[in-house]
């Protein structure tokens, strides 16, 4: 851990001895310029090498944090499934890898995920939107067949505390996703159709937030999945009329 | 150096000269981080790497360093330092480091950090440095968890994510918002002058302010610029 630390203290102090050695600047006089520049670059090397050094041993451990964290929402939103695969929704089409040549930015990941049995339990998707205080990023489970919300899990955000900060806490919301027919219409308590989603008292921004990142997910990458999106928003609509 | 100046090195930056209560230095952790006593607590850690490790080698490398280049090289160092603890944290707490955000990196421009590194490191040897930013590092620390301690209960009702207030209580939400910072903050300096002031005669004249260690008062600045 502090290998990295260590290492540019003790290279730090002897290279600089050399340094100051071979200049040999009498005190009071005005130093050159390239002993000024020639002491911060020294400085600098150093830094950067034990900088190049930790985030070797970082960055690894970093990324498998996030993968771990990934990995935990999919089975967390599509009900402990057996295995998941990454797909990539681009053009409206679905695609099995990355298309060569497209930019990741362009083509949006879904994840789909699979039971013990081989059958497809469903989509796991990531979105994003501007909450109350700065970007909530989310991720949800979707099963084209049946056109319902899976489940939804808050990944990041900084939504107030006590109140927006709920999204990710209250577990009444976030249960409340669980099984509801999308496009997801959030009301005042209670929820009776069943596309209709129990918003939070005091945090309507941010709670509106996250329906409309699972609605406009949906629109974008729905008829790539399949299955009933426009049936679900057809019954959704039904829904309504009664 | 004797048993006794190191331990009035260490003492004077954990009270007489504590970094946030007495100099009001490296405001900016002290309001953002303390809203629970689990980010306060690695704030403080976090810095308390920054600052022995800045110090120590600031006293190390102080000859080899030009005068003229002091400061960005001082920087320089602290900066490299916050960055490993920036990595180390993504790597070992992931949780915490995304609680702390944006202020992990901004450690480099805590003043008190640098501060340490001009006014005590850079003047004397490595054993006395050390043990000055152990104390800055501990008088830090205390003022983050005093701050994070009154801000979670009252703000959450828990101390480090254990209830502790009855569950009736309804927690004073804006005690974890940016403005339960600045009250929490404000309350704690005002009983600590009511405490330093206790006794004291309200007509004798204003004791004078007490100067932080490599600090010189205006006045004393002014004397010794007319004497040269």
């Amino acid at each position: 851990m502090s290998a990295g630390g260590g290492e540019s203290r003790s290279s730090g102090g002897a290279d600089r001895r050399d340094e100051a050695g071979r200049a040999g600047s009498a005190p009071g006089t005005q130093p050159s310029s390239l002993l000024l520049i020639g002491t911060l670059g020294l400085l600098s090397v150093v830094a950067g090498v034990a900088i190049v050094l930790v985030h070797g041993w970082a960055q690894p451990r970093i990324e498998a944090h996030q993968a771990a964290e990934l990995r935990q929402a999919i089975e967390e939103v599509l009900g402990e499934p057996q295995r998941y695969e990454t797909r990539w929704v681009a053009d409206g089409k679905l695609l099995d890898s990355l298309p060569a040549g497209v930019d990741s930015s362009e083509a949006r990941p879904v994840y789909a995920g699979y039971a013990a049995d081989g059958h497809m339990v469903g989509y796991a998707v990531p979105g994003q939107k501007p909450g109350y205080q700065d970007v909530v990023k989310l991720i949800f489970g979707y099963d084209p067949t049946s056109g319902k919300v899976l489940g939804m899990k808050v990944l990041e955000s900084k939504e107030t505390p006590g109140l927006g900060a709920k999204i990710t806490s209250d577990s009444a919301f976030i249960h409340g996703f669980d099984g509801v027919l999308a496009p997801i219409q959030g009301v005042k308590h209670p929820a009776q159709a069943p596309h209709q989603v129990d918003m939070i008292t005091g945090a309507t921004i941010s709670s509106t937030a996250v329906i409309t990142i699972i609605n406009q997910s949906l629109e974008a990458v729905g008829p790539a999945l399949g299955g009933s999106s426009a049936r679900a928003a057809s019954a959704a609509h039904a829904g309504d009329g009664s | 150096m004797t048993d006794k100046s190191g331990r009035e090195v260490f003492l004077r930056g954990v009270w007489e000269e504590n970094p946030v209560l007495v100099q009001i230095l490296g405001l900016c952790p002290t309001l953002a981080v303390t809203n629970s006593v689990e980010n306060a607590i690695a704030m403080a850690l976090a810095t308390a790497f920054v600052i022995l490790g800045s110090s120590a080698l600031v006293s190390l490398v102080k000859d080899y360093i030009p005068s003229q280049v002091r400061m960005s090289g001082y920087i320089l160092i602290i900066a490299t330092f916050v960055t490993v603890v920036d990595l180390i944290m993504g790597a070992v707490a992931p949780s915490i480091s995304k609680a702390l955000g944006a202020f992990v990196p901004l450690i480099v421009v805590n003043c008190m950090i640098l501060g340490r590194a001009e006014a005590f490191a850079s003047k004397n040897r490595l054993l006395p440095s050390i043990l000055d930013a152990a104390g800055t590092a501990a008088g830090f620390s205390i003022a983050l968890l005093l701050m994070g301690s009154f801000r979670e209960i009252l703000g959450n009702g828990t101390f480090l994510g254990i209830q502790v207030m009855p569950h009736n209580w309804e927690p004073w939400v804006i005690m974890i918002l940016p403005p339960g910072g600045f009250l929490t903050l404000g309350g704690i300096l005002m009983g600590l002058s009511w405490w330093w002031q206790r006794g004291e005669k309200k007509d004798v004249a204003v004791k004078p302010r007490r100067w932080p260690n490599g600090v010189r008062a205006p006045e004393e600045e002014r004397r010794s610029e007319m004497v040269a």
